[in-house]
C-alpha cells in the first residue's frame, strides 16, 4: 500500500473515512466470529453435568479493542498519527481505571493503547510514511543481519563456551534449568537438521518429524528388544533415518514447491500412522516404555547402587550419588551432538556439494545448465537431513524412557519448521536464537496459564511483522579472495598478485 | 563438424514447437539463429541441452551423440550455456556464481580461468564480493556468461544476452563474444532477436518460423537479404 504513504502532516484531507471504518469494521467482525466461540463460550464443570457459562461483557470488549486498534492503525496509515498517538495514551489509561471484566482484558486494553500510541509516535517521529519504502527496509534488515552475523563469529564461542559452563554456573545449574536447557538443544538440534534441506537446498520438508521418529523407535526397539547399548544405536538410528529420508527421497526428487511440502507432510503423517497402527512391532498407541538410558560411554552407568559387573558414575569419579549427573551428562551429549550437526553445515557450505545445495535453492534451472545432477544431490540433501533427525530422535527417546506416536504428531514438525523460519532461512545463529524464543519462551510464559499459547502465537505475528525474513536473515558469503577482502581491493590484489586465489 | 543437429522434433506436450530442424556448427565459428518470438530458438537450444527431449531426429556434439542423455551429463562434456534471463544465483556473491561454473571442472584451473574471465569482464572483478542479485542487467549478463565459460567449455550456447539491455551494453557484450570466440577459440551458438547485432557478429546464420529454419547463410548475406531485412531489421535494430 505504498500509495497511501501520504506526508503525516498533510492529514485529514486526504483521509477517506467510508474507507477507514469499513477496514475498522471487517476487523471487529472477524475478531467477533473468532472470539464468539473461543471466548464468549465456556464449558463448566458443575456437580458432575456440564454447562455452558456465557463470556459476552469479554467478547464485546474484545471487539471494540479489535476495532479501535485497527481504526487506529489505519488512519496513522492515512496520515493523522497525532490523533491516535493520544487516542492509544486514552485507551491505555482507560484500561488501568475501568472496570473490566477480566485481568487479562485489562493487560491488554493498556498494552493495546500502549502499541498504538508508540506505533503513531514512531510514524511521527519519523515523519515519513509507515511503508516508506519496503525495499530499503529490507536492505536495511539485511545490513542488520550482516552486522549481527559479524558479531556472531565473536559472540558463537563465547555462546558454547556458557553452554559448557551452563552446569555448573551457580543459579542455572538446578535441574529444571538444565532439563529447560536440554529441551533448547534438542530443537536446535532439530533446527539446525532441518535447516541442511529447507534453508540450504530449498526444499520446504513439512515431515521432518518423520525422521525424527524414525531414530526415536529405531533406538527404543533396538534396546528394548536386544538390548543393544546406546552408543550403538545412536549411529543405527542415523542410519536408519537417512534410509528412510533416501526411500522417500526417491519419489519426491520430481516435485517442487507446494507439491514437494504436501508430499513431505503426507509422509510424515504415514509415519505416524504406522506407529500407531502396527501393534505388533510398535506398541501401537501405548508406545514403549522402560526405554534404558545411556551408559557413560559404556564405562558406567548412572545408577545408585550398579548391577553385577557394572561400576557407577559417582564412583568412577569418586563423588557423591546424585540424580543430577545424568541430567547433565545428558546435557553434554546433546549439546555435543547439536554442535556435530553444526559443524558439518558450517564445513559443508564450502564444499562443492554444500554449494549445490545452495545453488538448487537460488536456481534450479540454472544448476541443470550448470552440469550439477539435480537428483543426486537433493538425494544427499534428504538424508543428511534426515540423519541429523533421527539421531535427534534417538537422544529424544533415551531421554524421555517412553516414547509413543503422541510425540510424533505434525506440530512438531511445525515447530521445528517455525524455528528455522523465524532464525532466518540458513542462518545457523538465527536456529539458536528462534529456539531460544519458541522453546524457551512457553516455560518461561507458564505463568500466563491459559493464555500462554496466546502470547506466544501472538509473539511469532509481531516477529514475523518485525523481519518478514527471519531474525538473521542474511547469507554470509563461503568464499572471498585473499583471506576476507571484499570488492575492488581484493580484485586489485588478485589482479596485483597475478592469481593464486584462495 | 563440432555440433549436428539432424531432423529434430521437439514437443511440449501435444504441441510441436520444432519441426524437423537441421543445423550444423563447425569448430571456431560463430552461428547465430535469429527469428521471431516464439518461433522455437529457445526450444532448440534447450533441445541440444537435453532438456525437452527431441522426440525424432539427432543430435551429436564432436562425433558423440547427445540425445537421450540427461541434461547435467551434457552440460559436462564440453558445451556449457548462459540461459535465457541469466539466471544467475541472486544471493550468492559474484564469485560464488563462478566457482559453480568451475564445479565439474579441474580445481586445478580455477584460477586460471577465473583471471581470463576477470580480463574480459573487468566489472566482475571489481565486483566479486557483491551479490549476484544487486547486480545490473548488464553486469549479470557478464556474470552469466563469466559463469559458463569457467567449465572450459569448446561450445559456448548463449540464449538472447541481449534481451532488456541497453544498446551501449549491447555493444560491449557482443564485442566480448567475438573476444572470446577469436582469442580464446571457443565455439559460440548464439540464439537472438536483435538480429542486426547478431548477424554481424556471426560467420553464419540461420532464421527460424515457427519451428522450422527457413534460411541460412552466412551474417553478411543475411544482412543484405530483403525478406529478412524487411522481417527482422526494418524499423532500426
Amino acid at each position: 500500500m505504498a500509495v497511501l504513504a501520504a506526508e503525516p502532516g498533510a492529514a485529514a484531507r486526504g483521509v477517506d473515512w467510508r474507507h477507514v471504518l469499513k477496514e475498522s469494521a471487517l476487523a471487529a467482525f472477524i475478531a467477533l466470529m473468532l472470539t464468539i466461540t473461543m471466548v464468549g463460550l465456556r464449558t463448566l464443570d458443575s456437580g458432575g453435568s456440564l454447562i455452558i457459562e456465557t463470556r459476552f461483557p469479554e467478547v464485546a470488549v474484545a471487539v471494540l479493542l479489535v476495532f479501535l486498534g485497527r481504526f487506529g492503525l489505519v488512519l496513522t496509515r492515512e496520515g493523522m498519527p497525532l490523533p491516535v498517538l493520544i487516542g492509544g495514551v486514552v485507551v491505555a489509561a482507560a484500561g488501568l481505571f475501568l472496570p473490566l471484566p477480566a485481568t487479562v482484558l485489562r493487560v491488554m486494553t493498556v498494552a493495546g493503547g500502549i502499541i498504538l500510541a508508540l506505533r503513531a509516535g514512531w510514524v511521527l517521529w519519523r515523519h515519513s510514511a509507515v511503508t516508506a519504502d519496503r525495499e530499503a527496509r529490507d536492505l536495511a534488515m539485511d545490513r542488520v543481519g550482516a552486522s549481527v552475523q559479524r558479531v556472531t563469529r565473536y559472540v558463537a564461542p563465547l555462546a558454547i563456551a556458557f553452554a559448557v559452563a551452563l552446569p555448573f554456573i551457580p543459579g542455572l545449574n538446578d535441574r529444571s534449568s538444565i532439563d529447560i536447557a536440554t529441551l533448547v538443544l534438542m530443537y536446535v538440534m532439530l533446527g539446525w537438521g532441518l535447516n541442511i534441506i529447507v534453508g540450504l537446498a530449498g526444499l520446504l520438508d513439512l515431515g521432518y518429524v518423520a525422521f525424527y521418529a524414525v531414530g526415536a523407535y529405531s533406538y527404543a526397539l533396538l534396546a528394548t528388544t536386544f538390548g543393544w547399548s546406546f552408543w550403538l544405536c545412536l549411529p543405527l538410528a542415523g542410519v536408519f533415518a537417512a534410509s528412510a529420508g533416501l526411500i522417500l527421497g526417491f519419489p519426491v526428487l520430481r516435485l517442487r514447491g507446494d507439491y514437494f511440502a504436501i508430499v513431505t507432510l503426507g509422509f510424515g503423517e504415514i509415519i505416524r500412522v504406522i506407529l500407531l497402527n502396527w501393534y505388533d512391532f510398535t506398541n501401537g498407541p501405548d508406545g514403549i516404555s522402560s526405554i534404558p538410558r545411556p551408559s557413560f560411554f559404556g564405562l558406567a552407568t548412572f545408577t545408585r547402587r550398579p548391577g553385577e559387573g557394572d561400576t557407577a558414575f559417582h564412583d568412577l569419579f569418586g563423588l557423591d550419588y546424585s540424580t543430577v549427573h545424568r541430567v547433565i551428562f545428558l546435557y553434554y551429549l546433546i549439546l555435543a551432538l547439536a554442535l556435530i550437526v553444526n559443524f558439518f553445515s558450517l564445513r559443508v557450505r564450502k564444499l562443492p556439494i554444500g554449494r549445490s545445495w545452495e545453488a538448487l535453492r537460488e536456481d534450479d534451472i540454472a544448476c541443470q545448465a550448470l552440469g550439477i545432477n539435480r537428483r543426486n544431490i537433493k538425494l544427499a540433501a534428504f538424508t543428511f537431513s534426515a540423519m541429523f533427525g533421527g539421531i535427534a530422535g534417538s537422544f529424544f527417546a533415551t531421554r524421555q524412557g517412553f516414547i509413543s506416536p503422541e510425540s510424533f504428531t505434525f506440530i512438531e514438525s511445525a515447530v521445528i519448521l517455525a524455528i528455522v523460519v523465524l532464525g532466518g532461512l540458513g542462518s545457523q545463529a538465527g536456529v539458536v536464537l528462534a529456539a531460544l524464543l519458541l522453546i524457551g519462551m512457553p516455560e518461561v510464559l507458564r505463568e500466563l496459564e491459559q493464555y500462554r499459547m496466546l502470547a506466544f502465537g501472538g509473539a511469532m505475528v509481531l516477529i514475523m511483522l518485525w523481519r518478514p525474513r527471519g531474525l538473521l536473515a542474511h547469507r554470509d558469503p563461503t568464499v572471498t579472495l585473499h583471506g576476507g577482502g571484499r570488492g575492488a581491493k581484493a580484485g586489485e590484489a588478485v589482479a596485483a598478485a597475478g592469481a593464486p586465489a584462495q | 563438424m563440432l555440433l549436428n543437429v539432424a531432423g529434430v522434433h521437439t514437443y511440449y506436450g501435444s504441441i510441436a514447437a520444432l519441426r524437423g530442424v537441421d543445423l550444423t556448427i563447425e569448430k571456431g565459428e560463430i552461428v547465430t539463429l535469429i527469428g521471431a518470438n516464439g518461433a522455437g530458438k529457445s526450444t532448440l537450444l534447450m533441445t541440444i541441452c537435453g532438456n525437452p527431449k527431441a522426440r525424432q531426429g539427432q543430435v551429436t556434439f564432436d562425433g558423440h551423440e547427445l540425445t537421450g542423455m540427461p541434461t547435467f551429463e551434457i552440460m559436462r562434456n564440453g558445451i556449457a550455456q548462459a540461459p535465457e534471463g541469466r539466471r544467475i544465483f541472486p544471493r550468492m556473491t559474484v564469485l560464488e556464481n563462478l566457482q559453480m561454473g568451475a564445479l565439474n571442472g579441474d580445481p586445478e584451473n580455477f584460477d586460471e580461468d577465473l583471471r581470463r574471465v576477470f580480463d574480459l569482464f573487468p566489472r566482475l572483478r571489481e565486483r566479486q564480493g557483491q551479490r549476484g542479485g544487486t547486480l545490473s542487467g548488464g553486469e549479470q549478463q557478464m556474470l552469466a556468461i563469466g559463469r559458463a565459460l569457467m567449465s572450459r567449455p569448446r561450445l559456448l550456447l548463449l540464449d538472447e544476452p541481449s534481451l532488456g539491455l541497453a544498446p551501449m551494453i549491447v555493444k560491449q557484450i557482443f564485442e566480448v563474444i567475438r573476444e572470446i570466440n577469436k582469442q580464446q577459440g571457443v565455439t559460440v551458438f548464439l540464439v537472438e532477436q536483435n538480429a542486426y547485432h547478431a548477424l554481424r557478429l556471426a560467420d553464419r546464420g540461420y532464421v527460424m518460423v515457427t519451428g522450422q529454419i527457413t534460411m541460412s547463410g552466412s551474417g553478411r548475406e543475411l544482412l543484405a537479404d530483403p525478406e529478412v531485412r524487411a522481417a527482422y531489421l526494418e524499423g532500426g535494430h
